[in-house]
């Protein structure tokens, strides 16, 4: 029999809630966590189930932060990780989109030669080109601004390539019907390419967002004035800064608010993200 | 309205790779011509050289007394419907009518005015909020012919319209096409691979076989008179049969085919030419054991075995007639429904 | 490389359309890699007076550099184990879910989004957990007789830091497995089932030799993501040790660079990181290019 019989079928759902609840144990406990008051953690085991402070921590960290060691509210770094995040996601985007347009739909010398150069960024990631990025950026002035930690970030093979597979896909009469209706290249790339492209851009958006906001790494090396700070690397200052044993309470708190905007994305843009995901690798 | 002159026009790709050579064509205003032929003959790319989409690498183009040669498609005044109706998927009806206007500067009165007009004229003006696939095919299709009316071009160029339609929608569309092309007058390149729509839609036909024009002619010009073994072979269904003449020679009376030229390799002949039953006075005797008979209603076709010769020849008759699969039966051909063809050169003999 | 039949023409403009991303790759990308490359033939004494043109020595000292090999060895270990925990449990869960019909998309929502985690903050969760004082998991290993320590223990501070970096990355290799098991065609698993094949060998007959691309593909990846993206891993939590148990390559670059300040080491080292980058992106290019007809 191909069919499901009972006992598989309970047993992959007894498979599939365990996994469930092994994959989102390690954020309840932090949001049990996030609800404690301090004295919980100095003794015993950490608490399975919530407690009474919920209010008095996230008040806590969103407006006062700890100032002792050195971290800055929340507040401002949900806010910088924003607006780093939404640099990142807009510049990848539009220069992937007119690369990917100049690449599909013009013949031109050095085509190829530029595809290579744009294609070499997938094989340099950050983290293996640290010291010279940063010194380049450190010689740009770029330290300690909202330049410095979004523009070296937005070029993107992933996404160029995306785009030209899928204007691949674009049926060339789409193209001959335009010219013939009287549009030239830029009039058929604002009214006709940019619309279709619509849901392969919200898809790639979700991805470049959360690619942004999770930006570790960077922020940490270019960030040195606390008011550039984001919320991913502030949470390491919080956990290594200053005491010798962290307050677990806000820490759990600061890592429920920075991991919440990214999660909530991905949910409720679920099938735009899978269709991102899955698509832009194929 | 305008007349469209090809002059000797020929296509080269990159790499020398010849597409098209040699065409002639003097397209009268109003009229409706139609490019036929296989895949691959050219008669796209000659259709998108007329259109702009491709460059014109020999000779010239003509529309009305302008050489557009170096014109862009939108310069050239004229209107492409496409094979896969090439519908902006954004917009709706109406803005898929209207781009082509908005680009061109008109005024929104006079834009509006022109939609509803095509709109009505091809009844989907219900349809105009619409997105193109909230629609059937047929629609779609109806979508793409307003396209094309709304800009009151000189000439409509159509490259397969009706070849993603069902055969009964595609019989009806090709009936309204050709009604709404003879009522505007508008002048029509057509290109179809199918003979059959070429020979009910067109008031001239030109067949292409690798990139050349094997013969220009009314559709029953065409019929009557093939030119060339190609054109005979593609226009008609079922297929002319070819008998070489060598096999001919043997079975018959010498004066029978006294009037075939010598030099005669093939003799064609329709499958409706050859008439069941005895030899009328002068015309031809010939006789074949039958393989199958297919049946199709009103008419019927016949697959028969002639001795000595490889291939089956096909018979049709406008009724089933009553014989039994393995019998030999006696056919009669009339002397002027005889084909001549040169083997070499493919071309018809007298 | 193709273009569509008919392109635009112009002479200018495609070069401004690309303009944007080829600046900003040039700037950030090329010449960085390449002063890379310079520097790491370079060499400034302690004072950072002098700098002398070294050749290869960087590398060679590299190689023979036994914190340089241990790394090397803590990084292999660490990939294989991140790539091979993340991905048999994606491919379970990806088999189970890929059974159900209606509960499909509930599953498909509660796995996917530790995607949206940050790795240091998988990191610090899983840091939490463990944590020696107050975690959950070294109580309950008490229980078996375990004493969980990664603060001196290598192979606990391993084992905790290819968890964290194989949890966040569940969802991406599930969500490839669940795409590619709906990829098969149901016709070929009843023909097995006709040809007699148990559920159990047309899995392993059919179901997975139909996944090794996906399979291959998830490995580059997750080999990938975890020499490379794992940084804020061991970054917020171990930071490398204890002794240098954990000190991952892409860690050491960033120590030896920006903390113990050897830029001729860390250049050498990057170059390393490059060429394996290279390599790898290579064959997930030559993989790409098999399965998406361009």
């Amino acid at each position: 029999m191909v069919e499901n019989n009972r006992w598989g079928n309970f047993f992959a759902h007894l498979v599939l809630i365990l996994g469930v609840a092994i994959v989102i144990f390690p954020v309840y406990v932090a949001i049990v966590a996030s609800t404690h008051p301090p004295g919980t953690f100095i003794r015993g085991v950490m608490p399975l189930l919530p407690g009474p402070n919920a209010l008095e921590n996230y008040k806590t960290v969103i407006t006062e932060g700890r100032s002792r060691a050195g971290t800055p509210p929340i507040g401002g770094m949900l806010w910088n990780s924003f607006v780093m995040a939404m640099a990142i996601t807009i510049g990848k985007l539009s220069i992937s989109l007119l690369s990917a347009f100049a690449i599909v739909y013009f013949r031109f010398p050095f085509r190829i030669f530029f595809f290579w150069i744009i294609f070499l960024t997938l094989m340099l990631p950050v983290e293996v080109r640290i010291v010279p990025t940063f010194q380049v950026v450190a010689d740009l002035g770029m330290l300690n601004s909202f330049a410095g930690l979004s523009i070296p970030l937005i070029a993107s093979a992933t996404a160029t390539f995306l785009f030209r597979q899928f204007f691949m896909t674009v049926p060339e009469e789409l193209m001959e019907a335009a010219r013939v209706d009287g549009a030239g290249p830029m009039k058929f790339f604002k009214d006709i390419l940019l619309p279709l492209s619509i849901t392969n851009i919200a898809a790639l958006f979700v991805i470049m967002f959360i690619y942004g906001w999770n930006q570790y790494l960077w922020p940490l090396l270019i960030t040195t004035d606390p008011e550039y700070y984001t919320i991913v690397m502030g949470i390491q200052r919080m956990v290594t800064g200053g005491d010798s044993e962290p307050l677990w309470h806000l820490v759990m708190a600061t890592v429920v608010l920075a991991a919440l905007p990214p999660i909530l994305v991905i949910l409720f843009m679920q099938r735009l993200f899978v269709k991102g995901l899955t698509e832009t690798e194929k | 309205m305008a007349s469209i002159t090809l002059d000797n026009l020929g296509k080269v790709y990159a790499g020398n790779v010849r597409a098209v050579t040699d065409v002639n064509i003097d397209i009268k205003d109003g009229e409706m011509i139609v490019l036929v032929g296989p895949s691959g003959c050219g008669k796209s790319t000659l259709l998108r050289m007329v259109a702009g989409l491709e460059t014109i690498t020999e000779g010239t183009l003509k529309i009305g007394d302008r050489v557009v040669n170096h014109l862009e498609p939108a310069e050239r005044d004229i209107a492409m419907v496409f094979q896969n109706y090439a519908l902006y998927p954004h917009m709706t009806v109406y803005n898929n009518l209207a781009y082509g206007l908005k680009n061109r500067g008109i005024a929104k009165p006079e834009i509006d005015r022109r939609v509803k007009e095509a709109a009505e004229m091809l009844q989907i003006g219900q349809f105009l909020d619409r997105k193109p696939r909230q629609l059937s095919g047929g629609q779609r299709q109806r979508v793409a012919m307003g396209r094309a009316l709304v800009r009151e071009p000189a000439a409509f160029l159509f490259d397969e319209p009706l070849s993603n339609l069902d055969a009964k929608l595609r019989v009806q569309m090709r009936v309204e096409i050709r009604q709404l092309q003879k009522r505007l007058g508008t002048t029509s390149l057509y290109v179809t691979h199918d003979q059959l729509e070429a020979l009910t839609m067109a008031d001239r036909l030109v067949v292409l076989n690798g990139g050349r024009i094997e013969q220009i002619g009314t559709p029953m010009e065409l019929y009557s008179r093939p030119e060339t073994v190609f054109v005979a072979g593609f226009i008609g269904s079922p297929a002319m049969n070819m008998l070489p003449s060598d096999y001919l020679r043997g079975q018959v009376a010498a004066e029978a085919l006294a009037h075939v030229p010598a030099k005669a390799d093939f003799i064609g002949i329709r499958p409706e030419d050859m008439a069941l039953g005895p030899v009328q006075e002068g015309a031809l005797a010939l006789s074949g054991r039958l393989l199958l008979l297919e049946p199709a209603g009103a008419e019927s076709h016949l697959h028969l075995r002639f001795e000595g010769m490889s291939d089956t020849v096909v018979v049709r008759l406008p009724h089933v007639p009553d014989v039994a699969e393995g019998s030999m039966l006696n056919f009669s051909v009339p002397r002027d429904k005889l084909h001549p063809f040169d083997r070499e050169s493919g071309k018809r003999l007298a | 490389m193709q273009t569509k039949r008919m392109t635009f023409s112009s002479r200018w403009l495609p070069y401004a359309l690309l303009a944007p991303q080829v600046i900003v790759t040039l700037i950030f990308f090329i010449w960085p890699a390449s002063q890379a490359l310079y520097q790491s033939f370079l060499r400034q004494d302690i004072f950072g007076l002098r700098t002398d043109f070294v050749w290869f020595d960087n590398f060679s000292r590299l190689f023979a550099d036994p914190l340089y090999l241990n790394s090397l060895k803590v990084t292999f270990v660490f990939s294989l184990g991140t790539t091979f925990l993340s991905m048999s449990v994606a491919l379970l869960f990806a088999v189970m879910v890929n059974r159900m019909i209606r509960s499909r998309d509930s599953y498909t929502t509660f796995l996917v989004w530790p995607y949206a985690v940050a790795p240091a903050i998988a990191g610090v969760l899983w840091w939490f957990i463990f944590n020696p004082s107050i975690g959950i998991m070294p109580y309950m290993l008490k229980g078996f007789g375990y004493d969980w320590n990664h603060r001196s223990s290598g192979t606990d501070a391993m084992i905790l830091v290819i968890i964290a970096a194989a949890w966040k990355q569940i969802s991406y290799n599930f969500l490839f497995f669940l795409a590619g098991l709906q990829s098969i065609p149901q016709s070929l698993i009843e023909a097995a089932a006709i040809d007699g094949a148990s559920r159990f060998k047309r899995f392993w007959t059919i179901v997975f030799p139909l996944l090794s691309p996906i399979t291959f593909f998830l490995m580059v990846v997750n080999i990938v993501y975890a020499m490379f993206d794992t940084f804020g891993v061991i970054h917020a939590t171990t930071e490398g040790g204890p002794a240098q148990a954990t000190n991952i390559l892409v860690y050491k670059v960033y120590r030896d660079g920006f903390v113990n300040l050897n830029l001729g080491s860390s250049a050498a080292q990057s170059v390393i990181l490059m060429a394996i980058v290279v390599v790898l992106t290579v064959i997930q290019f030559r993989y790409i290019e098999r399965r998406v007809n361009y």
